[in-house]
């Protein structure tokens, strides 16, 4: 009667079952951190040894991954610093799978945690970041952690977690032509709330996520986040063992919840009645459906993100711009160097580049307005990220609305917010 | 703990206000409790003095998995925060870093409490006492083993 969080939890604390409210400490398979939690945990460090804490191994080297992506390229000199403590860090400490900048493959760290299949069904993974969440979509439990609890977890191989209650979102059918896994996910958090499934597990099934490519499933876990959730799961099948096939990765050992997993609730959506959905700002929750915002006048739009710039995002962006020309500030960041590559190889980033499109590398900068573009007063964009606090791309009186690729793109032709369905 | 009140009167304050993404780069404590809350309050900076207790709604602290957050807030001065609800990764990088209390309060409370109130709060009692208003509102206890890293004074103290 155990559902797959559940099951993932009592195996990885050694027991033969736990309940949702248990608090359980939990061994680790892997752990990532980035250039903004990594000098968080070297700070947390340094911390411990003024208390005399002597640091001078971690528990797995092996299992620690990390990668470059807040504020490369650097932004500044305090960027610059950071990635050059990384460097050392990884040194010390005999970490060899770093994504570094400008070497080969790197990218947005959950991004790379799927298409670099560094994250297996079955297993507990905790990253120094909240939207570590993404990664529940490989079968795995997912959740981001702050630095004191990474550097727990580096130097323990465990950490603590309250066994989750399980919200279990079934999707029925197939989504439509112009609807996205992004619009799925608007829309549940605008019926939940940011605070909806706080503490708890978002799980995904149903025909409708059957038929989802893994890629979507992403999205949908992604932005768990958003809805206050520890993390978000989809149960592992042969579309997932196929994409971890492609990457060279057959054995594992997956987790299934049981035929009588409980759920706390269960929430069902027809795929076929869902519409491009847009939040505006300043919060994911805030949703409407695209044609009720088609009088938003747009200085820019932001094709990038963990969320939305994924092969499929970048496709579904060329399909719209093909032939066309952006009419407002337009910028593509494929999310990993590996998602870049393709695009290019499929003749993509012409496309983008024909429309007038800027491409540029892959990284967070923009979308946590630290860099690399960022908003000015009073200037309103369309972004498949996945927030739009006040000051979250820019300044603080800027604007963001939510979309999914499909509309940010349809909206990049036509200036105003706009749902696909009404371009020719 | 005895302080003062700054209170805002709203849900989800999100980590991006508290500490803005610009500032994710810097890893000097006392540094980033310069820029503690200046996406919402650019006087909080001048305002917060040692000791002060935050006031606010519901899902304090959404948002970004930065410890950024409770570190600018606590290296400010603020002691504890008396909320209607957190977001979860702030609530454990607050408990397992030491760094404030999160502090659930109930409806009652937060309708009550007024910005600049002095509060005395005891957690051994459970309880928060309003010194300019008189009167003293429960607070639910601890789960236990939050209980105990807060004791043990964070994560790395507790010995399970």
């Amino acid at each position: 009667m155990l559902n797959i969080t559940e099951k993932i939890l009592a195996r990885a604390s050694g027991k033969t079952s736990v309940s949702p409210g248990d608090v359980v400490f939990v061994n680790v398979d892997k752990v990532m951190v980035h250039d903004v939690s990594g000098p968080g945990v070297m700070a947390v460090f340094e911390k411990l040894r003024k208390t005399g804490m002597k640091i001078d191994k971690i528990w797995d080297p092996d299992r620690v991954w990390v990668a470059e992506d807040h504020f490369v390229p650097a932004a500044d000199k305090i960027s610059a610093q950071n990635i050059v403590l990384l460097t050392n860090f990884t040194k010390q400490f005999g970490i060899k799978k770093h994504f570094k900048y400008g070497m080969g493959q790197y990218g947005i760290c959950h991004t790379l945690s799927h298409e670099e299949a560094m994250v297996l069904p079955g297993e507990v993974y905790v990253g120094g970041d909240s939207h570590t969440n993404t990664t529940g979509a490989m079968g795995a439990f997912a959740a981001g952690l702050g630095h004191t609890d990474v550097a727990y977890v580096l130097l323990n191989g465990k950490i603590w977690f309250k066994v989750p209650e399980t919200l279990y979102f079934k999707i029925n059918g197939k989504l439509p032509d112009h609807v996205m896994a992004k619009d799925v996910i608007l829309k549940i958090i605008g019926d939940i709330g940011t605070d909806g499934a706080a503490y708890k597990t978002m799980q995904f099934g149903g025909t409708g996520i059957s038929e989802m490519s893994v890629e979507s499933r992403l999205t949908l876990t992604n932005m768990t986040t958003e809805a206050g959730a520890k993390s978000g799961i989809v149960e592992p099948d042969q579309k997932l063992r196929d994409y971890l096939a492609e990457r060279g990765v057959t054995k594992y050992d997956e987790v299934h919840g049981d035929a009588d997993a409980q759920y706390e609730k269960i929430y069902e959506y027809e795929a076929s009645e869902m519409e491009p959905i847009v939040a505006k700002p300043f919060s994911p929750e805030n949703t409407v459906v695209a044609r009720d915002l088609s009088s938003i006048e747009l200085d820019k739009a932001y094709i990038g993100s963990c969320t939305g710039a994924k092969l499929e995002d970048l496709r579904a962006v060329a399909k719209i711009l093909k032939g066309k020309t952006v009419k407002i500030r337009t910028e593509v960041l494929p999310a990993a160097m590996s998602i870049f590559r393709k695009a290019m190889d499929e003749g993509l980033l012409k496309i983008f580049m024909d429309a007038g499109v800027v491409v540029g590398p892959p990284t967070c900068g923009a979308c946590c307005g630290a860099h690399m573009g960022v908003l000015a007063k009073d200037e309103i964009c369309i972004s498949t990220t996945n927030r739009n606090f006040p000051g979250r791309m820019g300044h603080v009186e800027s604007q963001t609305y939510l979309a999914s690729p499909l509309v940010a793109a349809a909206s990049a032709i036509t200036g105003k917010i706009t749902d696909p369905r009404d371009i020719s | 703990m005895k302080g003062s009140v700054i209170k805002y009167e709203r849900d989800n304050i999100d980590t991006d206000v508290i500490l803005p993404g610009p500032y994710l780069k810097i890893h000097d404590y006392a540094e980033l409790a310069t820029h503690a809350m200046e996406g919402l309050d650019k006087d909080f900076h001048k305002r917060v003095k040692p000791g002060d207790f935050i006031v606010a709604g519901k899902n304090f602290g959404c948002g970004s998995s930065r410890e950024h957050a409770p570190i600018a807030l606590s290296y400010s001065g603020i002691k504890a925060v008396l909320a209607l609800s957190f977001a979860r990764i702030f609530y454990r990088n607050a408990v397992d870093g030491a760094f404030l209390l999160p502090i659930e309060i109930d409806e009652d409370a937060y309708k009550d409490i007024s910005d600049s109130d002095s509060l005395e709060v005891d957690i051994s009692k459970n309880e928060i006492q309003n010194l300019t208003k008189n009167k003293i509102y429960k607070i639910k206890p601890f789960p236990e083993l939050i209980g105990k890293i807060i004791e043990a004074g964070g994560l790395f103290n507790y010995k399970p």
